[in-house]
């Protein structure tokens, strides 16, 4: 009698038979990990000057462009209420460029559907310099000489980072789609 | 890969009808957080509530992080912090610090004294502070500078009221909650501190403006000859009313011809406990926010 591949019952998420995904992961694990993102550089990270990257954003970014179809347009309005109350940013400014950058990017991945990861890579380098330097202008401070200066080491950071949270979102998509729940 | 964007959706109605709300969805909150950025730049005090007590509910991870965060100062001091001996050297290096802070204050004192007794005779008491806390968090991403302290309310903090460290300066209350209060920092760009120079020799006072780079501008009010020289401590200079005079503020580190650049003294990376102290004359506030033609007694 020829045998199954014992391999063919399972993949990277676990056994195929008898489990699903929780539906409480593939809902939450997206949405809590960009909230944590925006807690994470107000209290672990203190500094004299701005050179942690906007995690959360960075995050959100990352989530949409390795797994497109996950969140809604809309979702930078709750997102951005929610950095918006930490963020030390005046109210409403990551809600109004949190929505315009979902708006931009669902308009880009249109134009270009098929990419690779440097490509990725380039459209949220672009994406995330224009978000600093837009959330420094509205942030209501003195736009001066030092302190534009003072956020390029913020943006080639966010720059370099950016692999290692798109490699983050992949793990945690792992986590998300691991087929934990038992189907009877 | 190709996405399977939700932008191309099917044939099905109802799939594009959701797509198409889920445009005007995002556009309304694009227009509704401009509406809402408009108002916070125009009265940056409009939505302090809500701020207030999501800061206060998140406030006990910052307690935490505060304990594990003062281990070392910043991120490059806790890597060498793992090496005994470099962070013996950094303990050493803060206690000298501290000591020529302490000499300079001192001196500043010193002055005072000379000045007042030629005055009247006066002396000043010790201020005991409103309350002592710690910074439990500080916005490192934005380009502001805010940091955020234990206390609030309920500890009778007050909206003014300046905040330092062992160290000097960190910058003064903004907004209370019930739990916790927003201080700007020394370095944001919109903070402003009258200084005075901790010499017995030479006399400056100025304006200490923050750059928004982690430093500090040092605006002298009268021009003419630069007294400021490298390494000069400059100290609160009481002037306004927020600050007792003689607490340190910043050191000299490159003088300009209109006054200098300074670094703050008082690193908030490197906080831990801050005090909260009382306005220093309440009287001479309410002064300055009364009208010209009101009279200031009742």
């Amino acid at each position: 009698m020829e045998r199954v591949n014992p391999q063919s019952r399972r993949d990277a998420y676990g056994s195929r038979i008898n489990r699903a995904p929780s539906p409480v992961l593939v809902f939450a694990v997206p949405i809590v990990s960009i909230l944590l993102c925006t807690l994470l550089p107000l209290f672990f990270i203190t500094s004299a000057v701005p050179y942690v990257p906007p995690l959360a954003f960075m995050m959100l970014m990352a989530w949409r462009i390795i797994r497109p179809g996950i969140f809604p347009v809309w979702i930078g309005f709750p997102l951005g209420l929610f950095d918006d109350l930490f963020s030390g940013q005046p109210f409403g400014s990551a809600m109004l460029l949190w929505s315009l950058a979902m708006i931009a990017i669902d308009i880009i991945e249109a134009r270009f559907p098929w990419r690779s990861f440097v490509q990725d890579w380039l459209t949220v380098a672009g994406f995330t310099t224009l978000y600093i330097v837009a959330a420094a202008i509205v942030s209501g401070g003195e736009l001066g000489a030092p302190m534009v200066i003072a956020l390029l080491p913020q943006i080639v950071l966010a720059i370099v980072l950016f692999p290692v949270i798109a490699r983050l979102v992949a793990r945690l998509d792992r986590l998300r789609l691991t087929r934990f729940r038992e189907v009877r | 890969m190709a996405p399977n964007s939700a932008r191309r959706s099917s044939s099905s109605r109802r799939a594009q009808y959701s797509v198409f709300t889920g445009y005007v969805l995002a556009t309304i909150g694009a227009v509704v957080g401009a509406g809402l950025l408009g108002l916070s730049l125009i009265s940056p005090e409009a939505f302090s509530g809500p701020r207030e007590i999501a800061n206060d509910v998140a406030s006990p991870a910052g307690e935490v992080s505060a304990r594990a965060r003062t281990n070392g100062k910043g991120l490059l001091d806790s890597i060498s912090g793992y090496f005994r001996a470099g962070s013996q050297n950094a303990q050493l290096k803060k206690e000298v610090e501290l000591a020529r802070i302490r000499l300079a204050e001192a001196k500043a004192t010193e002055a005072e004294n000379a000045r007042l007794k030629a005055l009247l005779g006066l002396t000043e008491a010790e201020v005991k502070p409103v309350v002592v806390t710690r910074l439990i968090a500080s916005t490192s991403t934005s380009a502001r500078r805010f940091g955020y302290i234990g206390a609030g309310r309920a500890e009778g903090v007050q909206v003014g009221m300046p905040v330092r460290s062992e160290r000097g300066v960190i910058g003064r209350v903004l907004e209370v909650g019930s739990a916790t209060s927003r201080v700007l920092l020394l370095t944001d760009s919109q903070s402003v501190l009258p200084v005075r120079l901790a010499s017995t020799k030479r006399r400056a006072s100025a304006f200490a403006e923050g750059r928004g780079d982690g430093r500090i501008q040092i605006r002298l009010i009268n021009l003419g000859i630069n007294p400021l020289r490298k390494g000069d401590v400059l100290v609160t200079s009481g002037a306004g009313g927020y600050y007792r005079p003689g607490t340190a503020v910043a050191i000299v580190s490159e003088v300009t011809s209109d006054g200098a650049i300074a670094r703050p003294i008082s690193d908030p990376a490197a906080t831990n406990f801050v005090s909260v102290e009382p306005i220093w004359q309440p009287e001479a506030i309410s002064a300055a926010a009364t009208p010209v033609d009101e009279s200031i007694a009742e």
